[in-house]
């Protein structure tokens, strides 16, 4: 009898130190994050690599988090930033979302880091924006996306739909397609480009013929390439990502369906993808992206070179990887311009700045934080590489909530 | 063995309530508290693996449903009287709240769908199979299946739970900032007298009438049964109970990480759940607990200090743990004491 009592008074002793406690807490609506400072001593500044290093998303992230290390011994060698060398700090994401979170946090409190560059899927951003914004710690996201968000506390280094999805409908209307068929990975990314992509075909006279996901990862194409051959689209619009791809255009190809009959055009397949893919599938087909290897000018030759130099003459350099290059350069402007690493006058710092990237020349728009980019259409080669086909002519405007778009009013 | 057992928990709370709190920053503590959120869960299995050998590979669900529950009631909170919450504005198109998110609204039926949802679930689930006498691999494959089959149910509906990102941004918590520090250490207390307080429990529960009979059970369920009782209810009861601490787990884990996603509740890491689990020692009380905190500590630490190799390491942990010490670490002090014939059932 007395164990009992006395293990209740443990627990009530328990209790109540937990209930009171918290009693000073402040509640919702009251702004008392002040953000954590950044670690500015000694003669290096931390700053945080997060990419899933294991997982399913692995194969495409190691490229990133590769092309952003390059790009900071570049600079390292150079002087590095403000007379601080850049000492990375890396994490792995592990392909898992809540472990993005626990990571970012990780970099900004124990490491007390400068600025945080990686994530790929739109997921892990969704969960590591809260920790950002909180923190008031800033994050480079290097990847094309779905658009439909600004956070303060993100730089979008890669294409938004107005600098990826509408170039690509855009160069099919101008092919003469009429007809589309939608085909995606089931997670945000497809599903908010595909209802973009509807408005769009609503409003330009083209028919959306179907419209179809797989789960992320699922290898069963049959149903859906007979429902895509049955349809007799003019093109197809593929927002499949990852080892889906792979069985998809296997079974494409295998129901007769070649890039000169129903031609696909893909938003996330880069040269990495296609090496795993097999060009075999994929000779003749369309990709819309900012950059391609082949993409022609001195600031690319010296990237390509040097990463090959550094990572081996197989590999590839893709739209991600170069995105991801350029934000590290991105920020080094800010912070020189700044010349301060404290995040909020950074953030000021950077409307109009400019560098001359491996894909041309890029802006920051300070108002969307995101980039102006040059849009380009590229068809697969025989020997892996992309070459482009078409493109904007100049770097387009960033338009995250695609409002000079009369079309896309009843999206966001 | 009795005034061991309440200095046991004196100790647990000194530690829970005085030392980790003292000496672990604000970032630590909450990942501590993240553990214990597991440690809910893995009371749970070792109560229906370790104790009725029902091999639940599927708790992720009840975790996901009680998870879920919370974070519903917390987003609709966010949102304010009236609103949507942002990802259902951004992805669904919808005109009004659906139909099976308005009662969430309300907290009180909010806090009590976390445990009683899972538990029905459980319930139904439970009956269905125990009566059949399903058991074994076939329990297992099942609660696998029923995990899947999920997580693909809360990706297909993107606009009403968020699909892969799950439900995220996660602002206040019954009117608390989550932002504040000081809220934060609020949810770990909270945390962890839930988890004392569920000890309490379990221990009772294994020293009853009932306990021994679950364990009867598991050892020879023919055996009960002539001797006229009936193991499915028996079963079904430990089943339940191991449902409703994993709903009270996610529910607690959402205010404590900010997050609940499809990631989180289906089959790797409704195993990675069990592995904690074995590593702990599935048959002892505390076992399950450490097991749990043990995984996931590692999981955070290896990964910060082996980016690139961290998954190797903790699979060769894993290998070597169950190799060596096959009745997990809480058999690990009675090999030191070196008594082999200690009782398994009762450390």
């Amino acid at each position: 009898m007395s164990t009992i009592r006395g293990r209740v008074a443990v627990l009530c002793a328990a209790l109540a130190v937990a209930l009171v406690l918290p009693g000073c807490g402040s509640k919702t609506g009251e702004t008392t994050s002040t953000g954590v400072t950044i670690d500015v001593s000694g003669d290096t500044i931390k700053v945080g690599l997060l990419n899933s290093l294991s997982g399913t998303m692995a194969i495409s992230e190691v490229t990133v988090r590769d092309a952003i290390v390059l790009a900071i011994e570049e600079i390292n060698a150079a002087g590095g930033v403000l007379g601080k060398k850049i000492q990375p700090i890396s994490e792995d994401g592990a392909s898992d979302w809540p472990t993005f979170a626990e990571k970012a946090e990780k970099l900004i409190k124990e490491n007390r880091v400068g600025a945080v560059f990686g994530c790929w899927t739109s997921a892990s951003r969704k969960a590591v924006k809260p920790v950002f914004e909180e923190n008031k710690s800033l994050l480079f996201y290097p990847v094309q996306y779905e658009g439909l968000e600004q956070s303060p506390y993100i730089f979008y280094t890669g294409a938004t739909t107005n600098q990826q999805i509408v170039p690509g409908l855009d160069y099919l209307k101008a092919q003469g397609k009429k007809s589309v068929y939608l085909v995606g990975s089931d997670y945000v990314f497809p599903r908010t480009a595909n209802k973009i992509i509807k408005a769009y075909a609503a409003a330009n006279g083209m028919t959306v013929l179907g419209e179809d996901y797989a789960p992320l990862g699922s290898t069963e194409f049959g149903t859906i390439v007979n429902k895509v051959k049955a349809a007799k689209a003019d093109a197809v619009f593929n927002t499949l990502n990852g080892d889906s791809n792979v069985a998809f255009f296997k079974e494409y190809k295998s129901a007769g369906l070649t890039a000169a009959t129903m031609p696909v055009i893909s938003v996330s397949i880069a040269e990495e993808e296609v090496k795993s893919i097999g060009t075999q599938y994929l000779a003749g087909q369309l990709t819309a992206w900012n950059y391609y290897q082949t993409t022609t000018g001195s600031a690319n030759d010296k990237f390509v070179k040097a990463y090959k130099a550094k990572f081996g003459a197989d590999k590839p350099t893709s739209d991600p990887m170069e995105a991801a290059y350029v934000s590290v350069y991105l920020w080094k402007a800010m912070v020189e311009k700044a010349k301060s690493f404290e995040v909020e006058k950074v953030k000021g710092a950077s409307d109009g700045i400019t560098f001359q990237a491996p894909e041309g020349l890029v802006t920051i728009d300070g108002a969307t934080q995101h980039i102006h980019k040059t849009a380009r259409i590229g068809k697969i080669g025989d020997d892996g590489l992309i070459t482009e086909v078409w493109n904007s002519g100049g770097p387009v405007k960033p338009d995250p909530y695609l409002k000079a778009y009369p079309w896309a009013s009843g999206l966001s | 063995m009795k005034w061991r057992a309440a200095a046991g928990f004196a100790l647990g709370a000194v530690v829970l309530f005085g030392v980790a709190p003292a000496v672990l920053s604000d970032f630590r503590l909450s990942l501590l508290a993240k553990y214990l959120c597991f440690a809910l869960v893995a009371v749970g299995i070792g109560l229906a693996w370790g104790r009725g050998g029902l091999l639940t590979l599927g708790q992720g669900v009840f975790f996901g449903l009680g998870g879920y529950a919370m974070a519903m009631h917390l987003k609709l909170a966010d949102a304010g009287e009236g609103n949507l919450p942002d990802f259902m504005e951004l992805y669904g198109q919808l005109d009004a709240l659906p139909w099976w998110w308005r009662p969430f609204a309300n907290p009180v039926f909010a806090l009590a769908a976390t445990v009683l949802l899972p538990m029905l679930v459980a319930l139904a689930l439970g009956t269905l199979i125990f009566r059949r006498r399903v058991r074994g691999a076939y329990f297992a494959i099942l609660s696998q299946a029923l995990a899947a089959a999920m997580v693909i149910l809360l990706i297909g509906q993107q606009g009403t739970t968020g699909g892969t990102n799950g439900l995220t941004d996660i602002e206040g918590f019954f009117g608390y900032d989550l932002d504040d520090p000081v809220n934060q250490r609020m949810v770990y207390f909270i945390i962890a007298a839930c988890l004392l307080g569920l000890l309490a429990l379990v221990r009772q529960l294994m020293h009853s009438r009932y306990g021994e009979l679950l364990v009867a059970v598991r050892d020879s369920e023919e055996r009960v049964r002539f001797l006229g009782y009936n193991p499915a209810t028996v079963k079904l009861v430990a089943y339940v109970a191991a449902a409703g601490m994993a709903g009270l787990a996610g529910a607690l884990f959402v205010p404590a990480v900010g997050i609940i996603s499809p990631a989180l509740i289906g089959i790797v890491p409704s195993i990675e759940f069990v592995i904690g689990v074995a590593i702990g020692g599935r048959a002892t009380l505390l076992g399950p607990v450490l097991g749990a905190v043990a995984v996931a500590y590692a999981k955070t630490t290896l990964s910060e200090r082996f980016p690139g190799a961290w998954i190797y390491l903790q699979g060769a942990l894993f290998v070597i743990v169950i190799a060596v010490l096959p009745g997990g670490l809480a058999s690990l002090a009675r090999l030191l004491r070196r008594q082999p014939h200690g009782r398994l059932e009762h450390p």
